[in-house]
């Protein structure tokens, strides 16, 4: 028997937090979207090249999950993964200078959009294969488990990925190792160019993880304290040292897949809706503002912060050198183990 | 200030566009997210949305136009109240970027350097001191102490694939490692080489060393997106934040009457990655001292076992801790007619021909190259250089064989020296049969090996 979703009032799915959080998830999803736009906008002028997939729709996804998490916790994703840096602390200089292929980007402009890493931040990877970084957020956790601490893996990928035979392994694994690894699956309907329906006829892709014991839910997405509820709830099963856990997050992304995506496989009518209706940004300031938590020029305050801080990392990354021509042979093979302990 | 804007790069390829159509005119207000236009890309017809906001200033570019370059202006948006007379154009975005490969074409990337110099001079140390004590073991043996001894030493090593607990190994390699180290560092995995793969590899960004055993190498192939594109190359993605320190090992290579699935050599494979480090063994004093070293190196290394070896025996060092380093190769036989470079179990021919053919009074030198990646091409242009003729062998196929490579070093480093073209003996170029008389066909042999040589000889 698949395990049951939990139903009860949709109030009690969300996180009860104080104003202050509150404006604080604010803040958060409102730069990335605002670095996303400013990365489109860079992508349009040449400065970002290959491929470059953005986050904008989705930010509640990573912004709850991050409100979730602790000191230590670690997180590995997807190429669409500017979301989920900038969710973990890391600094927009850096990410956006990646994205332009410069010497001050977090790999030293080697390793572009897709592929971007923090040791600092615990922030394992955008990893550009679909799928190949749900088992290597379960050996994150496997070794976690191992060293006897008690950290957590979130390990995100989206509908397109659950297709992937690997996903599978994992969970088997995963659940007969009882790894402290969160299966979080951003499902934002479209893999690609297909939707779930033209992809699969499972009428829900948390429930495949009964097929091997995992607990799961389906999440709000777009609800920013409905994810951080269902964070909080997956984090205590993984710490409890209960296994794994599977988080279905129904979400949406505006854009297009990436740059370069005609949007022929759905109407504009469909976004549109998504935007005026379900919006996750316009949700939480709608809850600030008739909550009295924030005023109109509060939240005014904070949009013309934040345009501050992605207008610095843009210039950042333009004004960055290009890597040095040496950087071509370096970090090939290395000479001492470069990750902690 | 009126912001002008640009005809966007809407693919990664794209330089030029069609604008198709207008979707604003002059005088519209825009807001963020609003389609502004349709440009035909080399790729599909693509609406292009507004990223900021303000009121249609001018439309500098006509619907309708055909080859418009990336990054010019084709419209004009002003802010509130503002005119196009008045407009000041901030027009520091109006300039292309220069692309970096045009910007740097002057610049010549250092294409000769390697990552991982190979040495530069032969080296050729013996492994152990004179006098050493020898005990005669098997290269099973060899493997399993090698690994015990490193679990010993490093309890973040562990071991993992199927079979390799409980039933003690699938070739009994990991025998007696479950009662030593216990389940939580011998551990049987589903047969599931993708996933369990991938799970260390992970492992290994985590702070472990895993050791992954695959049964054999063909199954790898199942596993090879993890090894190549996740252990690989994470240490270059990262700018050298992260890599994989980690073993993937097991036999490879044709056993016997296996057929085709079950009988690949994938030297040659593994060998062309950049960010691996690639060991085939003969004996078992090289397995013991290159998997100690292995499972030391902070880097992925593939380790290719061979199961017709694993049964024979070899004189081992005993010393507390042996181990033989990465890219030194061992002269086997020394000799000034002939080069002879094999690795693995193409040593057994290699070695079998040189005592033939010094009944015939052709003195072979024989190199063991031991690892692949790093690669010791000091020891064979030095020998090379001597003998001014060389044989290589191996099972592998011949194209793109690890043969070819060793013929193209030959070629650039050691041409003047050559008296006759270097000859590869290979596996022949055909899945492997599996009837006994066709097997044997398929396989190089020592016969062929000693013909290669009276070849190169003119003998």
């Amino acid at each position: 028997m698949p395990p049951k979703k939990q139903e009860a009032n949709p109030q009690d799915h969300r996180a009860n937090v104080s104003a202050e959080e509150l404006l604080g998830h604010y803040r958060e999803m409102l730069m990335i979207r605002r670095f996303e736009e400013k990365a489109g906008q860079l992508y349009g002028m040449g400065l970002i090249g290959g491929f470059c997939h953005l986050y904008i729709g989705q930010e509640a996804v990573v912004v709850g999950l991050e409100a979730a998490a602790a000191e230590g916790d670690k997180r590995v994703t997807s190429y669409r993964d500017h979301g989920h840096m900038l969710a973990c602390g890391m600094d927009p200089k850096g990410v956006m200078a990646e994205l332009t292929g410069r010497e001050g980007g977090y790999s030293k402009g080697k390793g572009g959009s897709m592929h971007m890493f923090s040791k600092e931040k615990h922030f394992y990877g955008g990893h550009g294969i679909v799928a190949a970084q749900v088992p290597l957020g379960a050996g994150l956790a496997f070794a976690d488990k191992y060293l006897g601490n008690d950290r957590v893996t979130f390990a995100y990928f989206g509908d397109g990925a659950a297709n992937q035979g690997q996903v599978y392994e994992t969970y088997n694994m995963a659940e007969l190792w009882d790894l402290p690894v969160i299966f979080v699956i951003e499902n934002n309907q479209y893999a690609m160019g297909t939707s779930v329906k033209r992809s699969t006829k499972s009428p829900s892709l948390w429930e495949r993880g009964a097929a091997y014991g995992i607990p799961g839910e389906e999440v709000d997405g777009m609800d920013v304290l409905a994810v951080k509820a269902a964070g909080e709830k997956a984090v205590a099963h993984c710490r409890a040292g209960k296994g794994p856990y599977i988080l279905e997050v129904k979400t949406y992304r505006y854009r297009g897949h990436s740059m370069s995506d005609p949007a022929k496989y759905r109407t504009r009518e469909e976004v549109q809706k998504m935007r005026d209706e379900r919006d996750p940004i316009e949700q939480v300031r709608e809850l600030l503002l008739t909550g009295k938590h924030a005023s109109e020029d509060d939240l005014k305050a904070i949009d013309k912060e934040i345009k501050g801080i992605v207008n610095e990392a843009a210039e950042f990354s333009k004004d960055s050198p290009e890597p040095g021509v040496d950087e071509l042979w370096t970090d090939i093979y290395a000479t001492e183990v470069p990750q902690e302990a | 200030m009126a912001t002008e804007i640009l005809m966007p790069a809407l693919s990664p390829t794209m330089e030029e566009g069609t604008l198709a159509k207008w979707l604003v005119k002059e005088g519209d207000t825009v807001s963020s997210g609003d389609i502004l236009a349709e440009i035909e890309t080399d790729k599909a017809t693509m609406e292009f949305e507004a990223v900021d906001e303000g009121i249609m200033g001018k439309i500098v570019v006509a619907e309708g136009t055909e080859g418009v370059k990336v990054n010019d202006v084709i419209a004009v948006l002003l802010e509130e109240g503002e005119s196009m007379d008045d407009a000041k154009v901030d027009d520091s975005k109006a300039q292309a970027p220069v692309p970096a490969d045009k910007e740097q074409s002057s610049e010549t990337a250092p294409a000769a350097a390697k990552s991982h110099p190979e040495p530069k001079q032969a080296d050729a140390s013996p492994d152990w001191p004179e006098g050493t004590e020898m005990k005669s073991t098997t290269v099973r043996e060899a493997l399993r102490d090698a690994m015990a001894e490193e679990m010993r030493r490093d309890d973040k090593v562990l071991l993992m694939g199927e079979e390799v607990a409980e039933y003690q190994g699938a070739y009994k390699i990991s025998q007696g490692l479950l009662d030593e180290f216990g389940a939580k560092r011998i551990i049987d995995t589903p047969i599931t080489e993708h996933g369990f793969a991938g799970i260390a590899v992970g492992a290994a960004f985590g702070g472990l060393r895993p050791i992954v055993e695959f049964m054999t190498f063909n199954f790898a192939m199942q596993a090879m997106d993890q090894i190549i594109n996740s252990a690989a190359k994470t240490l270059y993605m990262s700018g050298g934040q992260m890599g994989a320190p980690m073993v993937f090992r097991g036999p490879n290579g044709a056993a016997a009457r296996v057929g085709a699935q079950h009988s690949q050599d994938y030297a040659a494979w593994f060998m062309q990655v950049p960010g691996l480090k690639v060991v085939m063994p003969y004996s078992a004093a090289d397995a013991k001292g290159l998997m100690k070293s292995a499972i030391r190196d902070p880097n992925p290394v593939i380790f290719l076992e061979n199961e017709i070896l694993y049964g024979r025996s070899f004189d081992v060092p005993v010393l507390d801790d042996f181990t033989i380093p990465f890219g030194k190769a061992k002269i086997e036989r020394a000799g000034d007619a002939v080069t002879i470079v094999s690795f693995g179990i193409g040593m057994t021919y290699a070695l079998q021909a040189a005592e033939k053919l010094a009944e015939d009074g052709i003195e072979a030198e024989v190199i063991n190259l031991r690892t692949l990646r790093p690669m010791d091409t000091a020891t064979i242009i030095e020998s090379v250089k001597k003998t001014n003729r060389c044989v290589t062998v191996e099972e592998g196929w011949p194209q793109g064989s690890v043969g070819s490579y060793i013929s193209s070093v030959i070629m650039q480093e050691a041409f003047d020296y050559l008296d006759a073209p270097v000859i590869n003996c290979t596996g022949k170029d055909v899945p492997m049969p599996y009837a006994a008389n066709l097997e044997k066909l398929a396989l190089t042999t020592t016969a062929e090996v000693i013909e290669a040589v009276k070849k190169v000889t003119y003998s």
